[in-house]
This record gives C-alpha cells, sequence and structure tokens, in this order.
C-alpha cells in the first residue's frame, strides 16, 4: 500500500525547477525570520520577524496542496495572534531595546546551544537511517493531492467530530479564562486586609514593598525578614 | 511528486531547533512566547508534510486542531503576561521567582 512506503523515499520524478526555486525562497524566508525572532533586541521586530516566518510557512503549505490551511495559517497567525502580540507589546510598553548579551545564567547559553545542536543532529540522522511510519492505515481519508477542503471538512465532521466539538469548549474555556485574568481586581472586598494587600500591590513602586528594610515599613503592615534575608511584607490586621 | 519531503522535514527540524534555542536564550516573557509558536509551526509543517507523503488527510486535520490551540495557548499566556506585568512591572523571566523555596 502507498502507507507502507518509507516516508523519506522519493517517488516519481524530479522535481521541476519552478517547486524547487519556490522552495528554496521560502525556506530562507522562514529561516531568516525564525533567527530575527530569536535574535531581535526589541520585541516588535521580533513579531514583525514572526509574521515573515509565518507567510514563509504558509506558501510551503501552497506547495504542499494544503491551501485551506495556508489560508487559515495567515488569517489566524498573522492576522489575529500576531496582532494579538503586537497589542500586548505595546499595551503594556516593553517595547525597549533588551540587552541581549547579559547572560544571567553563568554558562546555559553555550549548554542551550550544545544541547540544541546534539538534538538537531540527531533528529536529522535519524531520518536518514530509519523508517518513521508504522503502516497503519488511514482512518481520515485519502490526501489525493488536489484541493481538498471537501475532504478535510468531511473528516472534521465525520472521524474527528469530538475532537472539534472539544476546540469549541477550549475556545470559550479560553475566552473566559482571558477576560478573568486580564480584569482588575475588584475595588471593594469584603476584608479589609485583602484591600489593604491590593493597595499595596496596585502601587506603582509594587516591587519595592518587598524590598524595604524593616523598621521602614508603612504603618499598618508588618515586615518581617524571611529566612533568605529577603523581607516579606504581611498585612497586619 | 514535486521536492522530496526530507527537505521539508530537515526545515522543519531546523525551525523547531531555532524555536527551542530561543525559548532557552531569551529571558523576555513575550519572545518566549513568540520562539514556542517558532516550534509549532515547525511540527505544522512536518504535519503537513507527512500528511502528503503518506496520502492522509488526518495529518491537515491535526494542524487544524493545532491552529486552533495555538491560538488558545496565546490568548491565556498573554492574559497571565500582563496580570503578571500589572504586579511586577516587568517581561523578564527572571524576575519571576515568587515560588521560589
Amino acid at each position: 500500500m502507498i502507507a507502507l512506503l518509507g516516508v523519506l523515499v522519493t517517488s516519481g520524478t524530479h522535481p521541476t525547477l519552478p517547486d524547487v526555486g519556490v522552495f528554496a525562497v521560502s525556506a530562507a524566508i522562514v529561516l531568516a525570520g525564525a533567527i530575527g525572532v530569536v535574535v531581535a533586541r526589541n520585541p516588535v521586530h521580533s513579531a514583525l520577524m514572526l509574521v515573515m516566518t509565518l507567510f514563509g510557512i504558509a506558501v510551503l503549505f501552497v506547495l504542499q496542496q494544503a491551501s485551506f490551511l495556508a489560508a487559515v495559517q495567515v488569517i489566524v497567525y498573522a492576522g489575529a495572534i500576531v496582532v494579538l502580540f503586537l497589542f500586548v507589546i505595546m499595551f503594556l510598553g516593553v517595547d525597549k531595546e533588551e540587552n541581549v548579551a547579559a547572560e544571567p545564567l553563568r554558562g546555559q547559553r553555550p549548554l542551550a546551544v550544545a544541547l540544541v545542536a546534539l538534538g538537531t543532529t540527531g533528529l536529522l540522522l535519524l531520518g536518514q537511517v530509519s523508517r518513521w511510519t508504522t503502516g497503519q492505515h488511514s482512518v481520515a481519508g485519502s490526501d489525493t493531492g488536489a484541493p481538498n477542503v471537501n475532504l478535510i471538512g468531511k473528516s472534521l465532521y465525520t472521524t474527528y467530530l469530538f475532537p472539534f466539538e472539544a476546540t469549541s469548549a477550549l475556545l470559550i474555556i479560553a475566552v473566559v479564562g482571558a477576560v478573568v485574568l486580564a480584569r482588575r481586581p475588584p475595588a471593594a472586598t469584603s476584608s479589609q486586609a485583602l484591600e489593604e494587600a491590593d493597595a499595596a500591590l496596585d502601587a506603582p513602586g509594587a516591587d519595592a514593598v518587598a524590598t524595604v528594610p524593616a523598621g521602614t515599613a508603612t504603618p499598618g503592615t508588618v515586615v518581617e525578614p524571611s529566612d533568605d534575608g529577603t523581607a516579606d511584607a504581611e498585612v497586619g490586621a | 511528486m514535486s521536492i522530496n519531503p526530507a527537505w521539508y522535514l530537515s526545515l522543519s527540524v531546523v525551525l523547531f531547533a531555532i524555536g527551542a534555542l530561543g525559548v532557552l536564550v531569551r529571558r523576555n516573557v513575550l519572545i518566549m512566547f513568540m520562539c514556542v509558536e517558532l516550534m509549532l509551526n515547525a511540527s505544522n509543517l512536518a504535519l503537513v508534510t507527512f500528511a502528503r507523503q503518506l496520502h492522509d488527510i488526518g495529518g491537515q486535520v491535526l494542524v487544524f486542531f493545532v491552529l486552533v490551540v495555538a491560538a488558545a495557548e496565546v490568548v491565556v499566556g498573554l492574559g497571565i503576561v500582563v496580570a503578571i506585568f500589572r504586579r511586577r512591572s516587568s517581561a523578564n523571566a527572571d524576575d519571576l521567582h515568587l515560588m521560589k523555596g
């Protein structure tokens, strides 16, 4: 059967020149964008580089006859997710340059690079020497290589109906969760202590509360040094 | 059959590696999020490649689900980032050590 073919075995004709060109250009765009996301100092630049990568991936989807997914990729990722990223970056005002050279954990970067290089080499080698298919028959339907929106739709509403419905529940939960997370804490709480805690945390110098030395605390709070030397602010009744 | 699927899979592996490297190296929470998106896109590319190679539409359906879950994840994750930023005024992962023992 067709499904028994090894993944890395090419079947049939040589690639045509336009295909190779499109693949090479979009692969270069994808990789350049990905590297740009990682090395850009400004988060806004990272987000724009991410858009570049996502468009390159969409082109690769088109090249593999997955036109529906290419459209969804552009609409959902580039149209919604990246806009959300940019909105949050500018809403928080963190679009300032970050000192990338600073290395808080000594030796962590070389270790990370070494581990990722090892994993990448291992994966690429594994792809050369082994077959990654189990020979199971498809339960979802055959991808004929033609435009396949109807095939995806049929599969989505028959074979994958339950996961499809579950995603709707997931989206509702995500919306409710985002609203709850982004809501400001209510001004009037039942307990006086909670009010004071919120006021202390919402103050502009909220970080300073944890670092004031003992004895200079504001009235109403008792500052006790904890085990590791930092001061914990506890709310007095 | 046009391009050898091994090229797509190799590109997917490299893209995933860059994303993983970004998560490990960068300290800005938002950029770490974007690198997670890079890794999700690498897996999507691999899924579409396998779907075409094995003539199985299930791979493309799975990509659809990955897109939905990624959207939900970004919404909740950015909500958490906004909530943290309101308390701590920082988007640096190293500043988030409230639960440090």
